[in-house]
């Protein structure tokens, strides 16, 4: 089995993320080499801090021209997903274009950051099989991006947002499949299996 | 359906085993780390957290080698704190698989640390543990596990650490804290009150009532407990059932 790349670019939890590939027998290897993400068969762009600095690490290695052009299953999770967003009201920072979509901060709600098992809602298949609609992933996050027509999971807090975007081979996670336990898995198996 | 109500065993860690003591004092041994984890992740925990006990009081950093251990062998999210006191004491944890750190003395030490955190590593891994207890009309806060007054009261402390750039706070009731005579549900309820970040309440609980009280009066998003999950006086589906019965929504 080819291994799965993980972009590790900067602090932040690649290895959870590493782990949870690993856990279902697959291979994962963590790096920041553009020469490497190229020959990739399944790239995982993992959520790492602060917008504006990340998208600045990701240019600094060529990863933003990059990361568009793939052919290969890409899953964004976290900030990894907004960052394949267009935009993101996170220090203004324009990300990666994959999804015409922006990100912004949760307005309205009782409580920012959005922190916990939260319900899945919508579910579609590729990237959900074998998940259930309303089945609980963690979430931890303070902006969001709104419901729109590539969501391919929705969630309610304060209203329905992205939960997941899809647009062919380019996936986003906002919560944390890695840390989701079964439910978490099963997705993460899906992805494994494109 | 709302975003469910957290249940989080608590692993207070020294010398790489889980100890629990009463009232911050009389350490007990638990068991192992990483066979403890395993057995709450598969319960059901909606999350962990580690606290080095020993770290503070030693002056030294978290050692790291348990850390990976766990992130290897459970796929729920963690925290861990005890020690954390710098950039770099941050950046090794989350690196080795923790999801979020938690600072106590440090930032009671160096406030603008908390900020200094949130802006490198986003402040939804910032947990800012406060233990306090009464004392003189107000509630005190402690550093170095609970043995030292810092000079500041929980609610104002609490608000400046939001203030500052914390993703949540972590409570506990020095007080209550291992007595399972329940949770400071007064003191949680003004802090979910005030705050508009999560609020982790801990020290206290012993019966399933105990866990009922903190979420529907004192508002709390997450409980945490460690004796008695440890001892298998109560555990985590049993809780869970009993909030889901009181319609508290629940993983």
């Amino acid at each position: 089995m080819k291994p799965t790349v993980i972009i590790e670019y900067g602090a932040g939890n690649v290895f959870s993320v590493a782990m949870a590939v690993e856990r279902l027998g697959g291979l994962a290897v963590c790096t920041d080499d553009a020469a490497v993400v190229r020959r990739a068969e399944r790239v995982i762009l993992p959520g790492v801090g602060q917008a504006a600095a990340a998208m600045r690490r990701l240019r600094a290695r060529g990863l933003d021209e990059l990361i568009p052009r793939l052919e290969v299953p890409v899953l964004g999770i976290c900030l990894g997903m907004q960052l394949m967003c267009e935009h993101t009201e996170e220090g203004d920072t324009p990300g990666l274009g994959i999804f015409p979509a922006r990100v912004e901060l949760f307005r309205g709600v009782p409580k920012v950051p959005h922190t916990g098992w939260n319900a899945l809602r919508e579910v579609r298949p590729p990237l959900f099989r074998g998940v259930d609609e309303g089945a609980r992933v963690y979430f931890t996050h303070s902006y969001r991006v709104p419901a729109c027509e590539w969501a391919a999971a929705l969630c309610d807090y304060g209203g329905f947002f992205s939960a997941a975007l899809g647009r062919e081979n380019f996936w986003g996670c906002q919560f944390h499949p890695e840390k989701s336990a079964e439910v978490g898995e099963q997705i993460i198996r899906n992805f494994l299996n494109m | 359906m709302a975003l469910a109500r957290r249940i989080i065993p608590c692993l207070d860690v020294k010398g790489g085993r889980t100890v629990k003591g009463t009232r911050f004092r009389g350490l007990r041994d638990c068991g192992g780390i990483a066979e403890l984890s395993a057995r709450y992740a598969l319960q059901g925990a909606d999350e962990l957290v580690f606290l080095d006990i020993a770290a503070s009081g030693e002056k030294r950093g978290t050692r790291t080698e348990w850390v990976e251990e766990v992130a290897r062998n459970i796929a729920i999210p963690f925290t861990v704190g005890g020690g954390v006191a710098s950039e770099r004491d941050v950046e090794r944890l989350l690196r080795s698989g923790a999801d979020k750190i938690s600072v106590n003395t440090a930032a009671l030490r160096d406030p603008s640390l908390v900020t200094r955190l949130a802006e490198a590593f986003g402040r939804q891994c910032v947990v800012v543990a406060i233990d306090a207890r009464p004392r003189g009309g107000r509630w005190e806060v402690y550093g170095r596990g609970g043995s030292l007054p810092a000079g500041r009261e929980l609610f104002a402390w609490a608000s400046e650490a939001e203030e500052r750039g914390a993703g949540e706070i972590l409570f506990t009731s020095i007080g209550h804290d291992g007595t399972g005579r329940g949770f400071a549900v007064e003191a949680v309820a003004r802090l979910t009150g005030s705050l508009r970040i999560p609020v982790i309440a801990s020290g206290g609980a012993g019966r399933l009532d105990d866990f009922h009280e903190v979420f529907a009066r004192g508002g709390a998003d997450a409980a945490l407990a460690a004796g008695v999950f440890h001892s298998g006086r109560l555990s985590i589906p049993e809780v869970k059932a009993f909030l889901r019965e009181r319609n508290i929504v629940v993983r």
